[in-house]
């Protein structure tokens, strides 16, 4: 594949990039879009207009990040301190498109393509891609990734203004379960995404003590729980590193 | 300065702008700067990823106890009960995402049933 001539790459362009749109469509984008559906319900009853919601899922993109949003603009946080729990949440898109980056570049890759891109980063276009680049021909994975991660965003987008606007006409109870998407999605996500031990404590301390110090800090709950569980996480880390080479 | 804090019809998107898409692709740029260079294992990534998912966990946690619009209207223990039932199902089934979201919502729609 790396010897095509000219005109075969046009031609496998498109393919690469099609062959990237239809990617979107598999189990971890279906699961990704239930996701989605429960955070329209959950836009929906935070208060914010259909053209809000619709923009934050393109703008933000990373689902846990919009999440963060949520929570903070409910627990009436003022715009820098919303603007740093976010940012807190977001930290980990850091080594994710760190790692992304080596897989897709090529000595011409032009530096703008990456930037654009990497904005498609979230934990499911990134599984995605990691899973299947290997197989895509070199010079073809920015524009597989740019039909993968550019469809998944516009999909969710529509899906998200599409249950904005049916939500409500859906039964209470639908709604409830709808709602419990998100929590159960980002559980079971994030438990399958830890690196190491140390974020499986982080969890469990960060998941009690959210709503804990929320009572104490309405408005900081985020941030103070953040750091204090996940220092005391990292110290586990360190701690059993100490004792193994001990 | 809240979401709510000014009339005007720009100012929700200003804030989502601000508090939303700087706050995240920031990271996703510095991420394209450093592409390759940051060891994925040292201590400050490690510290760095822990914050990110405590933070992320309290969320979760707030989203159970501190609920909005119609889920709400259910009980708590309901809900945590229908938490842990999918996590379970997820842990003891492969760790697939599909059978803990299935699990949790079954629970909760029996409960809501029952109840």
């Amino acid at each position: 594949m790396s010897a095509t001539l000219p005109h075969e790459q046009e031609h496998s362009r498109r393919h690469w990039y099609l062959r990237g749109v239809r990617a979107t469509f598999s189990i971890p984008g279906l699961i990704l879009s239930s996701a989605f559906v429960g955070f329209a319900g959950l836009a929906k009853a935070a208060g914010l207009t259909l053209w809000q919601s619709v923009f934050m899922v393109g703008v933000v993109w990373a689902l846990p990040a919009k999440v963060v949003l949520i929570g903070a603009i409910l627990s009436g946080a003022s715009l820098p301190a919303a603007a740093f729990a976010v940012a807190l949440s977001s930290i980990r898109l850091m080594p994710m498109v760190v790692a992304l980056v080596p897989e897709m570049r090529t000595e011409r890759t032009p530096r703008w393509v990456l930037y654009a891109l990497s904005h498609f980063v979230a934990i499911t276009s990134w599984v995605l891609a990691m899973e299947q680049l290997s197989s895509v021909p070199r010079e073809m994975r920015t524009t597989f990734y740019a039909g993968l991660g550019g469809t998944l965003v516009l999909a969710n987008m529509v899906l998200v203004g599409v249950i904005y606007v049916l939500a409500d006409s859906f039964p209470p109870m639908v709604m409830a379960g709808l709602l419990l998407l998100t929590p159960i999605y980002f559980l079971t996500s994030l438990w399958g995404s830890a690196r190491e031990g140390a974020a499986h404590v982080a969890m469990g301390l960060g998941i009690v003590g959210g709503p804990l110090v929320h009572f104490v800090a309405p408005s900081f709950d985020l941030l103070i729980t953040g750091f204090v569980c996940g220092s005391l996480a990292f110290l586990w880390h360190k701690a059993g590193r100490v004792k193994i080479s001990a | 300065m809240t979401f709510t804090a000014l009339q005007y019809w720009w100012w929700p998107y200003l804030f989502i702008l601000v508090a939303g898409w700087l706050a995240t692709d920031v990271w996703r740029y510095l991420g394209v700067y450093f592409g390759g260079r940051a060891a994925e294992n040292s201590d400050v990534i490690v510290f760095i990823r822990c914050v990110a998912t405590a933070l992320v966990a309290a969320v979760i946690g707030n989203l159970v106890v501190f609920p909005s619009g119609a889920l709400a209207d259910t009980s708590l223990i309901l809900r945590i009960v229908a938490m842990a039932a999918g996590f379970v199902a997820y842990l003891l089934v492969q760790r697939r995402i599909v059978v803990g979201i299935a699990a949790a919502e079954v629970v909760l729609f029996a409960g809501l049933l029952l109840g």
